[in-house]
């Protein structure tokens, strides 16, 4: 029996641990420096319709414990990512997670129709929460009838399985779980970045080009564990947590939070090995704590009190 | 070549100018090193804060003792913490990142002119030292704020002639880089160039040699080229999707291929 193994809508992992979209490129960079077949699951960085630029630099400022980002969704565009990036991942066994992101409602859908067409994509995320753009991304993500129609939409669209990437950008996250639920999401994804600012002393200009960015990193977690706490608690779908996951204690963390899988962003950056790191220590923590499997380690914040060798699958 | 993460070992630190420090580090990144001009990207605490690491500049390899000597200007947190460790502490980095400068560019008995404009001054040093190996004659100009910020003067003129300008005249020309360069007038097949934007600018538009590289620098993420925080436009497409990411396909670019 393989402890680590989790088992989620279109998702077969052999470990809970995979890189979050916009950290990890399509996976090129990381190949290079160690088999990215070990991971859990790999999401890609967010496709649109049309190719991307992205948003003028500078796109990064460093913030105590974390890091603001304005990319901007930079990619080559679908049909690129699915001539190019997707077949060369086929190489690896390792599910992917194509991230979707669009300006309206049909582009959404349209990237959802191809891209869950190709062999090796066996989840949607759908991005309804990206702060760094002007039109989409957030803007579908802050409202519950917006998340729940689009959500809607693009699972009718979609071959695979659609996990929604909810913002914590809102008043009450657990109305929009609720909402993108009941619109047919198979799964949710949570946290994206929170928004943030940062202003040049020298200048008095906002230090990004965009102004405002994403706030990501070890600053965010308390928030992300709250969330997913929140969350997994009044939907019944599964959640993949993250938001400043950096070592196998922050993974524990989230799983005892309600998410059923940990995804890992900022920290790539910090140390590109944080993946396979912390997917290395995870069952020397679960020995530590005398746990034997990650599924019986999920939502034990709030499942039960009973000690954990007596719990029942 | 292989990227590698590798604790290494501070062997000396140095103030070298005002503000400007000399660290030599002990570790494996060394013997992969391939270009001068190449980078390392430094993890300044274990903790939190700053939390990304800081991109430097290689200026000089001693692959026979595995050790590289770094030069950096302690201004942010980040640097300033690195200005206060000292010999025998360790360091985790990741390197060596990025393609350097062509060292293959101009033939044995050329001439190159290496143009060094404050901190963007340091991986010429290693260029000088590479090129002088070829047989290529160097001539290096040098442009700072001021006296107190001067560095590796000494070094540079053990490569060839060697020009310095200030902002405020306290040593050489009263000026910068340019200002030496169309003063001089100086015949050279290639330049290579690393130091402030408007500098860049100003050497791409001007004549001075029959080729021209310029190493960028830009606020980095990862480093790897997998965060997309450091691209630039490329020339020949300023408002398409066209791009090259500073870290891994930088940060030299021939003069002419990215929008600076």
């Amino acid at each position: 029996m393989n402890r680590l193994q989790v088992e989620l809508p279109g998702l077969t992992l052999k470990n809970p641990i995979m890189p979050a979209s916009g950290c990890f490129g399509f996976g090129r960079e990381f190949s290079k420096l160690y088999d990215i077949g070990q991971l859990g699951a790999i999401m890609i960085k967010a496709a649109t319709l049309e190719p991307r630029f992205g948003n003028p630099t500078p796109r990064v400022a460093e913030t105590p414990g974390g890091m603001l980002n304005a990319i901007g969704l930079q990619n080559p565009g679908v049909e690129k990512i699915m001539a190019e990036e997707l077949p060369w991942l086929q190489q690896f066994d390792v599910p992917i997670i194509a991230n979707i992101a669009g300006s309206t409602v049909e582009d959404y859908v349209s990237v959802a129709e191809k891209i869950s067409a190709a062999p090796n994509v066996h989840a949607l995320e759908l991005n309804i929460s990206c702060p760094n753009v002007k039109t989409g991304g957030i803007a579908f993500g802050t409202d519950a009838t917006t998340a729940m129609e689009l959500t809607r939409k693009v699972k009718a669209a979609s071959a695979v399985p659609v996990y929604v990437k909810l913002s914590p950008n809102v008043t009450d996250i657990v109305e929009i779980a609720k909402a993108v639920e009941m619109g047919g999401a198979d799964g949710i994804t949570m946290i994206n970045t929170l928004l943030g600012m940062r202003i040049d002393l020298q200048s008095g200009e906002p230090l990004l080009a965009n102004r405002t960015g994403g706030l990501s990193g070890p600053a965010i977690k308390p928030v992300a564990i709250r969330m997913v706490y929140e969350v997994s608690r009044n939907v019944s779908i599964p959640i993949i947590g993250m938001g400043g996951v950096a070592s196998a204690e922050d993974a524990l963390e989230f799983l005892y939070a309600g998410a059923s899988a940990v995804a890992v962003g900022t920290q790539n950056f910090v140390d590109p090995f944080a993946c396979p790191s912390i997917i290395e220590e995870l069952p020397r923590l679960l020995d530590r704590l005398g746990l034997s499997t990650v599924k019986e380690c999920i939502g034990r914040s709030w499942k039960s009190n009973e000690p954990i060798a007596h719990h029942c699958p | 070549m292989a990227i590698i993460k590798d604790i290494c070992t501070v062997i000396r630190v140095k103030k070298i100018a005002d503000s400007i420090f000399e660290m030599v580090l002990e570790g494996r990144i060394a013997d992969e090193v391939e270009n001068p001009g190449q980078f390392i990207h430094i993890r300044v605490t274990e903790g939190n804060a700053p939390l990304l690491r800081r991109p430097v500049s290689i200026a000089a390899v001693d692959k026979k003792n595995h050790r590289l000597t770094i030069i950096f200007r302690s201004g942010g947190q980040g640097t300033l913490l690195l200005s206060r460790k000292v010999p025998g502490e360790t360091l985790d980095i990741l390197g060596p990142l990025g393609n350097g400068f062509p060292v293959d560019k101009v033939d044995s008995g050329g001439t190159a002119i290496l143009a060094g404009g404050g901190i963007g001054v340091p991986p010429l040093y290693g260029l000088g030292l590479k090129l002088r190996e070829q047989g290529v004659k160097v001539i290096s100009v040098l442009g700072f704020q001021t006296a107190e910020s001067v560095f590796y003067q000494d070094e540079f003129a053990s490569l060839g002639e060697t020009y310095i300008a200030t902002v405020d005249g306290t040593s050489g020309t009263k000026g910068f880089v340019t200002d030496v360069l169309n003063e001089r007038g100086f015949e050279a097949d290639i330049l290579y160039t690393c130091g402030p934007l408007p500098m860049l600018r100003a050497l791409e538009a001007g004549d001075y040699a029959r080729e021209t590289y310029l190493s960028m620098e830009e606020r980095m993420g990862c480093g790897i080229g997998a965060c997309f925080a450091c691209v630039c436009r490329k020339k020949d497409d300023p408002n398409g999707h066209s791009y090259k990411k500073v870290c891994s396909d930088g940060p030299v670019f021939k003069a002419g291929e990215v929008l600076i």
